[in-house]
């Protein structure tokens, strides 16, 4: 009999695999309940502009058909689908012919995955601890100011916030870049420069992901621990007189860290949403601005390419969390 | 519950805060009944008038009266909300309630699927779904897969009230006194859901309405329904900061930025209210 830490890692891998099921699935109901023929249409969109050889116009309608799975009875359309995700291969790009889409989305990915960790670590962090800070001393002002701001701009949509800095940076007080992930034209050199660039670029998209954030970390800790407070064991040590900052650090927001991990793995998609969101405001060059872009074009390789990768990438990073969650709360391995 | 919502009122200021946004929020829709000009009829006014005392908000660059096509189009965007509110709510009580009864097996499948449901990434699914919808997509298309996709959050809190409720002796007697698991989840369990369910529709209703707002303002809804999100699609066509037309874009984006904030509060301080060692702190001080 298995038990302790391996029927969790059992537990969370079986979930993975679910979701990453579940997720093609849907992607697989959704493409085919168009009542349209997509294959042509694509076609006509992708060539409408300039002439397009023969062969390659051959090449395009089978890749298409057995993306959209036409071809064959319904079983045999499911596995073709399936195959075709599997190894990731979803045929070229129809409005960068002849590029593979996995290549343009290989190209997307470092960005957006950049952007998502450096935005969701400061989040995520800032949001606890002042949340923690918060709940602890309750009486503080300037703590409920900022909580009150944190609160003001969570339930705001992130396109609207992404939106509100572009107009704030980009007309009436220019001193922020609102476009693009580094200056124009500029060498990619990995010279101090360029990272500098690189940065600046990174401050709205990261600004606004963060100001939507907080609000929900900063207000989940805040009643986590003004509930913890209360208990008998955090009586006992303020009697004992162990110093306050590390009742908070070591005793109180430690305990109330585990619930908040769990958050973050629930709210990935939710995150992940708003950061592709986020970058098609500020034209980012992640896999958001991608996706939008592919739909203008008509491109439908790469956005059901995006779509899947997504599943899968979100899908793994929950998974991450969670291989990393008995770090923090020893009793998965009790268990 | 009347006098829930009284005590709510005097005690806690977020909550009558949330209520006065609201009131004024819908009060402004209905006046869409009265409005002069129908919603999509344009060059009604002259274009580009900035707000004045005709014109409260202004003109569009489309000719339309500023002030009275917003009221349609906040009217449409509460109905969205409210229609996938009230889809998913059906759901995820069905969903909530039979897993946190049945518990084992059932519950564990139930909560999979949940959790599934709660990753996997919404925003590239629906714009694959507008991708091959395209003309064929309707206003009321998206409010059934919004639904269909957005239960899951709220399905899990009620399950967890569900599992408690279920080792309750009120919960044993109806099953030895041979009630159906139908009725003991409807007459028994649903009763001592419901706070719960009315804190998370205000939270979900503000989910489904961002993504309409973010999905209109890209243009990957139907277009010619308005609603806030389209409207500030067609300021955008139009260049309108460009042009200097702030207004067009101010107004919506103030407007459902009140409506977000009050659905917000009464979803928070509900839930506070729900809690009774919170609603004791509040009261005391």
């Amino acid at each position: 009999m298995i038990s302790g830490y391996p029927l969790y890692l059992l537990g969370r891998l079986g979930q993975f695999a679910l979701v990453v099921f579940i997720g093609i699935n849907i992607a697989f109901i959704v493409t085919h309940a168009t009542p349209i023929d997509p294959v042509e249409q694509s076609i006509a969109a992708a060539t409408q502009f300039g002439s397009t050889s023969p062969e390659a116009i051959a090449l395009m309608r089978q890749s298409l058909k057995e993306l959209y799975g036409l071809e064959g009875g319904l079983a045999e359309q499911y596995a073709s689908f399936w195959r075709r995700v599997a190894v990731g291969d979803f045929g070229p790009s129809l409005s960068a012919f002849p590029t593979p889409v996995s290549v343009l989305i290989g190209r997307a990915l470092p960005w957006t995955v950049s952007l998502l960790v450096v935005s969701t670590l400061l989040t995520w962090a800032l949001g606890n601890l002042l949340g923690g800070l918060a709940g602890y001393y309750a009486k503080n002002r300037t703590l409920r100011l900022a909580g009150l701001l944190a609160m003001a701009f969570h339930p705001i949509p992130y396109y609207i916030v992404a939106f509100l800095l572009l107009i704030v940076f980009g007309y009436l007080w220019p001193v922020l870049p609102i476009s693009g992930g580094y200056k124009m034209n500029m060498a990619r050199d990995w010279s101090w420069e360029f990272i500098g660039s690189l940065l600046i670029h990174g401050i709205l998209p990261v600004c606004s992901l963060a100001l939507v954030g907080l609000g929900g970390w900063f207000m989940g800790m805040r009643s986590l621990v003004s509930n913890i407070v209360t208990e008998d064991y955090v009586t006992y040590a303020e009697l004992g007189g162990v110093k306050r900052g590390r009742i908070l650090g070591s005793y109180v927001m430690r305990n109330a860290l585990v619930p908040q991990i769990t958050g973050l793995a629930m709210s990935l998609g939710a995150i992940f949403n708003g950061a592709i969101i986020t970058e098609q405001v500020f034209g980012y060059p992640g896999v958001g601005t991608l996706l939008v872009s592919a739909v203008h074009v008509g491109d439908y390789s790469l956005v059901l390419g995006i779509t899947t990768v997504s599943i899968v990438a979100v899908s793994l990073a929950v998974l991450l969390i969670d291989l990393l969650y008995p770090l923090l709360d020893p009793r998965v391995k009790a268990r | 519950m009347g006098r829930s919502f009284l005590d709510l009122l005097r005690l806690n200021r977020q909550f009558a805060a949330g209520v006065v946004l609201l009131s004024l929020v819908t009060l402004f829709a209905l006046l869409s009944f009265v409005s002069p000009y129908p919603p999509n009829d344009s060059f009604v006014v002259p274009p580009d008038l900035p707000p004045s005392w005709t014109n409260l908000m202004g003109t569009t660059s489309r000719g339309q009266d500023l002030f009275w096509l917003l009221t349609f189009a906040i009217r449409n965007t509460l109905l969205f909300g409210i229609t996938v509110a009230v889809i998913s709510r059906i759901l995820a009580l069905v969903i909530g309630l039979v897993a946190g009864y049945s518990g084992g097996l059932v519950d564990r499948a139930l909560m999979s699927i949940n959790d599934t449901f709660i990753v996997i990434p919404l925003f590239p699914i629906l714009v694959l779904f507008y991708f091959v919808m395209k003309d064929h997509m309707s206003w009321s298309l998206l409010a059934l897969m919004m639904a269909c996709l957005g239960w899951a959050y709220d399905a899990r809190l009620i399950r967890s009230v569900a599992l408690s409720l279920r080792t309750r002796e009120f919960t044993e007697t109806g099953i030895f006194s041979g009630m159906s698991m139908r009725r003991i989840l409807v007459e028994e369990h649903l009763p001592y859901v419901l706070p719960i369910v009315f804190s998370t529709t205000m939270n979900n209703i503000n989910w489904s309405i961002g993504f309409e707002v973010t999905l209109s303002v890209l243009g990957f809804t139907d277009i010619n329904t308005p609603t806030v999100g389209v409207l500030i699609y067609w300021a955008n066509q139009h260049t309108a900061l460009v042009a200097g037309i702030w207004w067009w874009i101010f107004f919506p984006v103030l407007l459902v930025i009140l409506t977000f904030i009050g659905l917000f509060l009464l979803a928070v301080s509900m839930n506070e209210h729900i809690d009774p060692r919170s609603r004791l702190g509040r009261s005391e001080g």
